[in-house]
């Protein structure tokens, strides 16, 4: 039987501010990312000092699920994440370390943050979800292909819920929207109110 | 309830330009690892395409300048199975492109591509793939470590099966390259011999080079087979060690089980990830125990072909299903005595059998675990 999806939360993380289901929770002029983000990492305050080992990607796709999987219950959620410039902010500064034959330093613990699902690894982690997951890569958020694959994943009994959506990283940007679909909530699952709130 | 097949698939890789040239190869337990020379001097073992083939092949087709080697391997392989499959394409056929690191080598100031900035982006490499062939719908890539080739299967399939697209075109793709290469080697994974999966004697990965290519239907065709179970579980336990009971990997393939409605006991053949790592291959053993698939015939292919990232799930795949349309068992290059805990019943000897049903695993940094299991079908 076809089970009814809704948008049960959804957080986004741009412009210095962080919002959650629309509504503005914190905000901070920061420099640069890397002060906004520890910022946000205070201002959450979740006690896990491995997040200070993390690239900025998986720094941010942290944070975004620590805000919606806070109080969650759930265990069988899967993770589908996207964005456009995959781990290219960290390959570029691995390329740098090995580029100088006089001043070469490849590094284990650079070289394994460039790969953009390591994010989902590091939430899967932290939340012990054991489920199902996938990195994808597109010119910008794509609702079309989200809403269709949270859609399956979750009809097809691959999992209870989604944890879903955009999180990117290139040199001086940033931006983070992320949602989970489930069973409960009020906004329906359809592209169109995805492609809604992620404009907003 | 529509269902989703493979009918069509290519391999370009160090072992030839066609599934079936690669299979003869292993048929023969022909491996395409050789030693090579990093930039340094260096020597290391590898599986390459050679360049100049590739160029030569590709400009039947198109302007090779015009594109990075990954591109014109991908392209020519797809070309290959449209061609054969004189399939068209519509609004109801979707492009995924699965790869680790796509046109990274791009980076690299030594690179012609080098002061083309946007070449790097994953989403440049689609639309080049899309362009070319003018698939109607933007390409999905995706970037999942290791696991993406197979992920790439899964993916296909339940997009078939769900009705968005009649027909996915896949391909998988990977180059060998400096910024791979230095780093599984600042890690200490690579080994100084070409890689032995399974091996009490195993020290390490060989990288590899391939692109792999298949049409995901939901109309069967001759030769077909059909994709009838799926799963991809995160271990949740290490982002780049594998878990020490094989959780995900374990529930990655319960889950494709459940779906394809089939039994441990059920399944003829499983082609492994088998990366030749301690961890890895012990992590492997430890999954298919708890899974009852101890029986299985089991191999690795990486002892042909290196370990191929993002192509090595599908390419693994192409040769599985090569396995069953000939009822033939591929003994696991580099094999001599088990080095892993549990009694995993790794092919020896290339042998035929009557062969109906297969698994494919792989595994993958991040902690992710893909399981897709094959059915042969009557004609």
């Amino acid at each position: 039987m076809t089970k009814k999806l809704y948008i049960e939360n959804y957080c986004s993380i741009k412009n210095n501010k962080v919002s959650l289901n629309g509504n503005l929770i914190f905000e901070e002029g920061s420099e640069d990312i890397k002060s906004f983000l520890k910022s946000v990492y205070q201002y959450l305050d979740p006690k896990y000092s491995k997040f200070f080992k993390m690239d900025a990607l998986s720094k941010l796709a942290f944070l975004s699920a620590e805000i919606l999987l806070k109080e969650e219950a759930k265990k069988n959620i899967a993770i589908i994440l996207s964005n456009n410039a995959s781990s290219l902010d960290t390959d570029r500064k691995y390329q740098d370390s090995i580029n100088d034959k006089e001043n070469y330093f490849p590094s284990p613990a650079v070289f394994v943050y460039t790969l953009p699902n390591i994010g989902i690894g590091e939430i899967s982690i932290r939340h012990q979800l054991k489920s199902e997951n996938g990195f994808f890569v597109f010119d910008n958020y794509n609702a079309n292909f989200h809403y269709n694959y949270e859609k399956i994943l979750i009809q097809n009994n691959k999992s209870e819920a989604v944890l879903a959506g955009w999180v990117n990283i290139d040199e001086d940007s940033y931006e983070a929207f992320l949602y989970l679909v489930s069973q409960n909530g009020t906004i329906e699952h359809t592209e169109k109110n995805l492609k809604q709130l992620y404009n907003n | 309830m529509r269902e989703a097949f493979i009918t069509h698939h290519n391999v370009i890789s160090s072992l030839g330009f066609s599934s079936e040239e690669n299979f003869e190869h292993l048929r023969n337990e022909e491996s395409g690892i050789q030693k090579f020379q990093r930039d340094n001097g260096d020597e290391y073992y590898s599986s390459q395409v050679d360049k100049e083939l590739i160029n030569n092949a590709f400009s039947k087709i198109g302007d090779r300048t015009l594109y990075t080697t990954l591109e014109k391997m991908m392209l020519l392989s797809i070309h290959s199975i449209l061609k054969e499959s004189n399939l068209k394409i519509s609004q109801k056929t979707g492009l995924i492109i699965a790869t680790t690191k796509g046109n990274v080598d791009v980076l690299s100031p030594k690179s012609s591509f080098y002061k083309n900035k946007n070449r790097a982006y994953l989403p440049e490499l689609g639309k080049q793939i899309q362009q070319f062939f003018n698939f109607k719908n933007e390409a999905i890539v995706l970037s999942n470590a290791c696991v993406s080739g197979v992920l790439a299967v899964a993916v296909a399939q339940r997009l078939v099966k769900d009705g968005m697209y009649d027909d996915v075109i896949i391909v998988g793709g990977d180059l060998v390259s400096e910024f791979i290469l230095s780093g599984f080697t600042s890690f200490q994974a690579i080994s100084d011999q070409p890689c032995q999966p399974f091996s009490k004697n195993r020290k390490g990965i060989t990288l590899g080079e391939a692109v792999a290519s298949a049409i995901v239907s939901s109309e069967k065709s001759k030769d077909a087979v059909q994709v009838i179970g799926t799963g991809s579980c995160n271990d949740a336990n290490h982002i780049s060690g594998p878990s020490r009971t094989g959780e995900g990997l374990f529930l990655s393939v319960q889950s494709a089980l459940n779906e394809a409605g089939v039994k441990s006991e059920d399944i003829d053949y499983i082609s492994a990830h088998g990366t030749a790592t301690n961890y890895n291959d012990e992590m492997e053993s430890m999954a298919f125990g708890r899974l009852n698939m101890l029986h299985a015939p089991i191999n690795s292919l990486k002892g042909y072909y290196g370990h191929t990232l993002g192509a090595s799930g599908l390419l693994e795949t192409i040769m599985g299903i090569e396995s069953l349309k000939n009822n033939t068992l591929i003994a696991s290059k580099g094999f001599d005595e088990l080095g892993v805990s549990q009694p995993i019943n790794v092919i020896e000897k290339t042998e035929t059998r009557e062969l109906q049903v297969f698994l494919k695993t792989a595994s993958g940094f991040g902690g992710c675990n893909t399981a897709v299991i094959f059915r042969k079908i009557a004609d």
